[in-house]
C-alpha cells in the first residue's frame, strides 16, 4: 500500500518536473499604477540578484528593500499557507512565495496583479467581491440538531474518515483567490460566485454534520449560479494546495441534476423508515 | 411562477441529447443518393412530403432553437449584469426562438402542401 | 481613500475594474486542454447557431417554387459555400462529442474522486479521461470534415 503510494507520488512528481535555468539575476517587469489617484498603469523594470532557491516573492522583497521602496505588494507567510501574494506571474495567476525564478523561462518576468479583483495600487488587488460571493455562500455548518445553547448536553457527531474524505480537499482553500482571476465566466460575469465560492458550497453540503442541503442548493441554483461553470479547468489547474475547485462544482452540480445520490437524504428517510 | 435554473439547463441537456439523434437522421437523408442529387427540388419536395421526415425536420426545428438560443442566452447573461441587460436577453432570445421555429414550421407546413399539388 | 471605504456592499459587488472581459477568453492554452475546449465549445456553438437561422432562411425558399430554390442553390452551392458547409460539419461533430463529454461532467461523473491532496498537488477533475475526450472530439471533427470534403468536393 505504502508502495504504491510512493509510486504514485513519484509518478507525479515526474509530470510537475519544471525544467530549472539557473541565473544570477533577472529582471522583474513590474506592474505600477495608484487606481484613485487615477494614474495611468506602466510597468517598472528591475534587476535583481536571484538564487536557485529565490522565489519571485523573494525577488520582489528585494527590489523594495534594495530598489524601488515604493512597490507595493501584499504578502505575509511567505510559505503558500495564507493566500496573500497571489499575483499574474507571466500572465498566469500564482503565488509569488510558491513560484521560483529558476522555473520561469526567459530572461524577464512579467508582474501584475491579480486579473478580475478590483485594482487598489501596484500588485494589490481589492477582495471584497472575492470574499462577499464567498459569504453568499453560508460557510459554516449548519444543523438544527445542534443543541449550542443547552450547554447539558452536547450534541456529538460522529464522522467516519469516508465521511471527512468527501469535503476535506476542498477545506484545505486558503481564499487566495488565483481560481477566481483565472476563471473565464468571472472574467465577466460579476454576480458569478466563482470556483472559490462555489467549491466551498459543495465543501458543507456534502459534510455530514450539515443539515442546509436543500437551502444551499437553492442559493446556487440562480442565473448567475453554478450553471454559469462550463468547466474549463482553469481554476483546478491554477490551485496551490490542490483543492480541486472544478471538481467540487461538477460534483454539487450532479447532486442537482440528480445523477448523484444524496447519501444524507438517504440515511435521513432510512431513519425515519427505522422509527416507524 | 419561478423557473429555475436547473430546469432549464436541464431542458437544454435534454434538447441537446435529442438534436442529436434527429439531426444524425437528417444528415443521412442527404447521403442515401449522391449529394447534389439529394438537393434537387422534387426529391427534397418529396422528402416533406413523407410525414415522419416532416415531423422529424420540426423536432430538428425545435430542439435546435431552444438548445441554440439557451445557449445565445447563457453566452449573453455572462457579458453584462443588470436589470434591463439580463431581462432584454430573455426577451430577446425567447422572441428569436419563436419566431425561427414560427418561420421554419410554416416552410415545412408549406412545402409539406406542396407535395400534394 | 475615504471615499473607497464609503462605497457600499452593492457598488464593490459590481466594480467591474480590472475584470479580463472578453479578452480573458484569448489565449487559452495558457490554462490546458479543457481551457481550449471550453473556448471551442463557445465558438462552435455561436457559428452553429448562424448557420442554423441562415439554413432555415435558406430552405424556406422552397415555398417560393423550383426556380427559387435552384436560385437558391446556385448561390450556396459554390466552393465557398461548400468550405461554409465542411466547417460547419466540423463545428457541429465537435460541439456533439464534447458537448457528450460535458454532460457526464456536469453531471460529476468521469472526474474522480476527492481525496486527501499530495504535494505536488495533481487535480483529479483534470485527468486524462478528460483529456483524451476533447483529443477524440477533435479527431472526429477532422475525420467528419475530411468525409465531408470527400461528398461535396467530389464532383470538382
Amino acid at each position: 500500500m505504502t508502495e504504491q503510494i510512493i509510486e504514485k507520488i513519484e509518478k507525479i512528481e515526474k509530470k510537475h518536473e519544471k525544467k530549472e535555468t539557473l541565473r544570477d539575476s533577472i529582471v522583474l517587469k513590474v506592474y505600477r499604477a495608484n487606481r484613485l489617484a487615477g494614474e495611468p498603469g506602466r510597468y517598472d523594470s528591475v534587476e535583481v540578484p536571484v538564487q536557485r532557491w529565490t522565489t519571485v516573492l523573494d525577488a520582489l522583497l528585494h527590489a523594495k528593500a534594495y530598489k524601488d521602496p515604493s512597490i507595493a505588494i501584499r504578502y505575509s507567510c511567505r510559505m503558500a499557507s495564507c493566500g496573500s501574494c497571489g499575483m499574474k506571474i507571466n500572465g498566469i495567476p500564482r503565488l509569488a512565495c510558491y513560484t521560483k525564478v529558476s522555473e520561469m523561462e526567459g530572461s524577464t518576468i512579467t508582474i501584475e496583479p491579480l486579473a478580475n479583483f478590483p485594482h487598489l495600487r501596484d500588485l494589490v488587488t481589492d477582495f471584497s467581491q472575492f470574499f462577499l460571493h464567498h459569504r453568499n455562500m453560508q460557510p459554516y455548518v449548519q444543523n438544527e440538531h445542534a443543541d449550542i445553547k443547552d450547554r447539558e448536553k452536547l450534541s456529538e457527531f460522529v464522522q467516519k474518515p469516508e465521511d471527512l474524505d468527501r469535503f476535506l480537499q476542498f477545506s484545505y482553500c486558503i481564499k487566495c483567490g488565483l481560481c477566481y482571476s483565472a476563471c473565464p465566466t468571472v472574467a465577466t460575469d460579476t454576480k458569478f460566485p466563482g470556483p472559490q465560492a462555489l467549491s466551498q458550497a459543495y465543501r458543507y453540503f456534502i459534510d455530514n454534520r450539515d443539515s442546509a442541503g436543500k437551502g444551499r442548493t437553492n442559493i446556487v441554483d440562480d442565473k448567475h449560479g453554478i450553471w454559469r461553470c462550463h468547466f474549463a479547468g482553469s481554476c483546478s489547474s491554477v490551485c496551490p494546495k490542490g483543492v480541486d475547485p472544478a471538481l467540487g462544482i461538477q460534483l454539487l452540480r450532479g447532486h442537482l441534476l440528480g445523477f448523484s445520490k444524496n447519501e444524507k437524504k438517504i440515511a435521513d428517510l432510512q431513519e425515519r423508515l427505522n422509527k416507524n | 411562477m419561478q423557473i429555475r435554473e436547473s430546469q432549464i439547463m436541464k431542458i437544454h441537456y435534454i434538447t441537446a441529447i435529442g438534436a442529436l439523434f434527429v439531426v444524425a437522421v437528417h444528415i443521412l437523408m442527404r447521403l442515401i443518393m449522391p449529394f447534389d442529387m439529394s438537393l434537387e427540388y422534387g426529391n427534397v419536395i418529396a422528402n416533406y412530403h413523407n410525414i415522419p421526415y416532416a415531423i422529424l425536420l420540426e423536432s430538428v426545428l425545435v430542439l435546435i432553437a431552444i438548445h441554440g438560443f439557451n445557449g445565445l442566452r447563457v453566452i449573453l447573461l455572462e457579458l453584462r449584469q443588470s436589470k434591463a441587460w439580463e431581462d432584454g436577453v430573455t426577451i430577446l432570445t425567447i422572441v428569436a426562438m419563436m419566431g425561427v421555429i414560427a418561420y421554419g414550421t410554416r416552410t415545412i407546413i408549406v412545402a409539406n402542401g406542396l407535395g400534394f399539388e | 481613500m475615504l471615499q473607497w471605504r464609503e462605497n457600499t456592499e452593492m457598488e464593490k459587488m459590481s466594480d467591474r475594474n480590472n475584470r479580463e472581459g472578453i479578452k480573458g477568453w484569448l489565449n487559452p492554452g495558457r490554462f490546458g486542454w479543457e481551457r481550449v475546449a471550453y473556448w471551442l465549445q463557445r465558438l462552435t456553438g455561436v457559428g452553429l447557431l448562424a448557420y442554423f437561422v441562415g439554413h432555415i432562411y435558406e430552405t424556406s425558399s422552397l415555398t417560393q417554387g423550383p426556380d427559387a430554390w435552384t436560385a437558391m442553390l446556385e448561390l450556396t452551392q459554390t466552393p465557398m459555400g461548400h468550405l461554409i458547409l465542411l466547417l460547419v460539419i466540423g463545428m457541429s461533430t465537435y460541439h456533439s462529442a464534447n458537448g457528450i463529454r460535458l454532460i457526464f461532467t456536469h453531471g460529476g461523473k468521469g472526474l474522480g474522486k476527492p481525496g486527501r491532496p499530495d504535494y505536488p498537488y495533481d487535480a483529479a477533475s483534470l485527468n486524462y479521461r478528460q483529456k483524451s475526450g476533447i483529443w477524440i472530439a477533435l479527431i472526429l471533427a477532422a475525420a467528419a470534415m475530411l468525409y465531408g470534403a470527400s461528398v461535396l468536393f467530389r464532383g470538382n
